[in-house]
């Protein structure tokens, strides 16, 4: 397993936002965590990427434990997130932005090279490579988001809502390339509130409720359960 | 119009100064989001230990007390007159007596951001800021009971010797004051390139933008808060110095107002923008000369103050801050 995470707890002060989950991802897997508001996605992610600390379980990447590590310590790892609402630097430019994104890394030529695979992947950003991102659309946020995460070369790619208040076109553009990186051999973690479009790119899936994993399956067999259809993809 | 050329280049020289220590305020302040209160008393403890370094070079009295008993010293006062009394030596004594008081200064700020404000740094941020309060009135007070509550600082026969330097014949400016705004241009100018050009300057920008993605890039927000607390305090330092040789003396509370006028500064360029502290800084110079020369040294606050006031309530983020609206 590339990553595994074997009961996991974190808390904000007093409030148990994750209590007591285990998944695992596969090398080359697309998986997806579905829930609802507050069920704990976004903690979870961020306690992978070492931004909030859990008080108890282990998250084993690569065979190693990397639980309770600082954030630049994990990204060293290849671990990267594209944490939720973006979070681009809007007083960089687009440049600057991806520059910070290969921070860890000093190969020039290599860099170059992924430089020029974000453009292939998103020309817009080409076009405003040295506007701010803070005067980028959401949208193209989205885009600078990703690949400023490519950058850093990523094994795993963790993404946290990448949808989230974009408009379909955009969307379908931003799975797209999800499932294009997933070919290239890039292991995807996946966070989504649109469940539907989510499950319908991932190899398995895990459904998240109030802090705990209620259930797990394969991206097909979720769809097609009758509570997932229900409580996600709102059907009676 | 020679008299307000002659205000300029005063209000130029303690602008250079209010910049310098104003970057440490604004470079906190886009970090972390705190005034740092303690940072007036960088100025000072930089101006304190520029005394000490300038005396071990150049002072006979402190020389004089232990100087054949410890053969370091004895050394000193055989290189005391080339530091003292020759161009070069004195720029070399410059350098060092700078260089230290600034680098002792920048550790110490560091370490007064490690125990000092990193322990709170998830509290509430009144906390950071009381605990900013206690350490200025320590250090203060550390000061004048362990050092004493001023000291005269000694001017280097070399730079007593230069004569004033003549503008058009009717301008004067004083030698210190030269070197005072030139050596402030050349820290601003190298500050502002380390600060966009290289890789830890971006680094330290992007830390200010948003911690936790910073973090996400493989940045250690730790070291960078670090480095921050190092720049600031070190800039404060030279500027405490620079204070003292301009002066002729460095006090216990001699951060106060310095550091009053240098916030002030940072918040009328725009409280977290570099260029702004360092416009800011200037431009506070500029008006202080200006208002007592013009009007009256007494009326010299008052329409500084109100100056920024004015100011405020028609850009409230300041001259340079802009207000970037986040796209969620």
């Amino acid at each position: 397993m590339l990553l595994s995470v074997k009961d996991l707890h974190t808390s904000y002060g007093k409030i148990r936002a994750i209590r007591g989950i285990s998944f695992d991802v596969a090398e080359g897997e697309i998986v997806t965590l579905i829930g609802a508001n507050g069920a704990g996605k976004s903690t979870t992610l961020r306690t992978l990427s070492g931004l909030e600390t859990p008080h108890q379980g282990t998250i084993t990447f690569e065979g190693e434990d990397i639980t309770g590590m600082k954030p630049h310590d994990i990204t060293k790892k290849s671990l990267i997130q594209v944490p939720e609402g973006r979070r681009v630097f809007p007083q960089m430019s687009v440049r600057e932005n991806l520059d910070m994104g290969a921070f860890l890394r000093n190969d020039k030529d290599g860099i170059a090279e992924d430089f020029e695979k974000v453009m292939a992947f998103f020309p817009r950003l080409e076009e405003r490579i040295n506007q701010k991102a803070g005067t980028l659309s959401g949208g193209e946020q989205q885009m600078l988001a990703m690949g400023r995460a490519l950058m850093a070369r990523p094994k795993l790619l963790t993404l946290d809502e990448p949808s989230m208040g974009l408009a379909p076109v955009i969307i379908e553009v931003i799975f797209d390339i999800i499932c294009k990186l997933n070919d290239e051999g890039i292991t995807i973690l996946l966070i989504e509130q649109n469940a539907m479009l989510a499950l319908g790119i991932s190899d398995r899936g895990y459904v998240l409720e109030t802090g705990h994993i209620k259930l797990s399956g394969t991206g097909d067999e979720l769809l097609s359960n009758e509570d997932v259809r229900k409580s996600y993809l709102g059907e009676d | 119009m020679e008299f307000f050329l002659q205000l300029l280049v005063d209000g130029l020289t303690v602008g250079g100064l209010y910049a310098l220590i104003a970057l440490g305020f604004t470079m906190v302040y886009g970090i972390l989001l705190m005034i740092n209160f303690a940072h007036a008393e960088m100025f000072m403890t930089g101006g304190f230990i520029g005394y000490g370094m300038l005396n071990l070079f150049g002072n006979y009295t402190t020389i004089g007390i232990v100087s054949d008993a410890l053969p370091f010293m004895s050394f000193l006062k055989s290189t005391q007159p080339f530091f003292t009394t020759t161009a070069l030596g004195f720029i070399i004594m410059m350098i060092l007596v700078f260089g230290t008081s600034a680098v002792l200064t920048g550790c110490l700020g560091m370490l007064i951001e490690r125990f000092a404000y990193r322990p709170l740094r998830n509290s509430p941020r009144l906390c950071a800021l009381i605990s900013a309060l206690g350490m200025s009135l320590f250090l203060q007070n550390f000061v004048l009971t362990f050092v004493g509550h001023r000291m005269v600082f000694p001017t280097p026969e070399f730079l007593a010797n230069l004569d004033a330097i003549n503008v058009f014949g009717y301008i004067f400016i004083a030698p210190i004051d030269m070197i005072i705004f030139c050596s402030a241009l050349v820290l601003l100018f190298v500050l502002d390139r380390f600060v966009n050009k290289t890789k830890l300057g971006k680094a330290m920008r992007a830390t200010a933008q948003d911690k936790d993605a910073a973090g996400l890039m493989g940045i250690n927000i730790n070291s960078v808060i670090a480095l921050t607390f190092f720049i600031g305090p070190a800039l404060g330092a030279v500027a405490g110095t620079f204070f003292g040789m301009k002066y002729g003396i460095v006090t216990f509370n001699m951060g106060l107002f310095p550091g009053i006028k240098a916030f002030t500064a940072a918040v009328l360029g725009g409280i977290g923008n570099l260029r702004g502290a360092m416009l800011g800084g200037f431009l506070i110079g500029i008006l202080e000369a200006m208002a007592s020369g013009f009007v009256s040294i007494s009326y010299r606050d008052v329409i500084t103050f109100a100056v920024l006031i004015l100011i405020l309530i028609f850009r409230p983020g300041g001259l340079l801050g802009e207000s970037v609206v986040e796209k969620v």
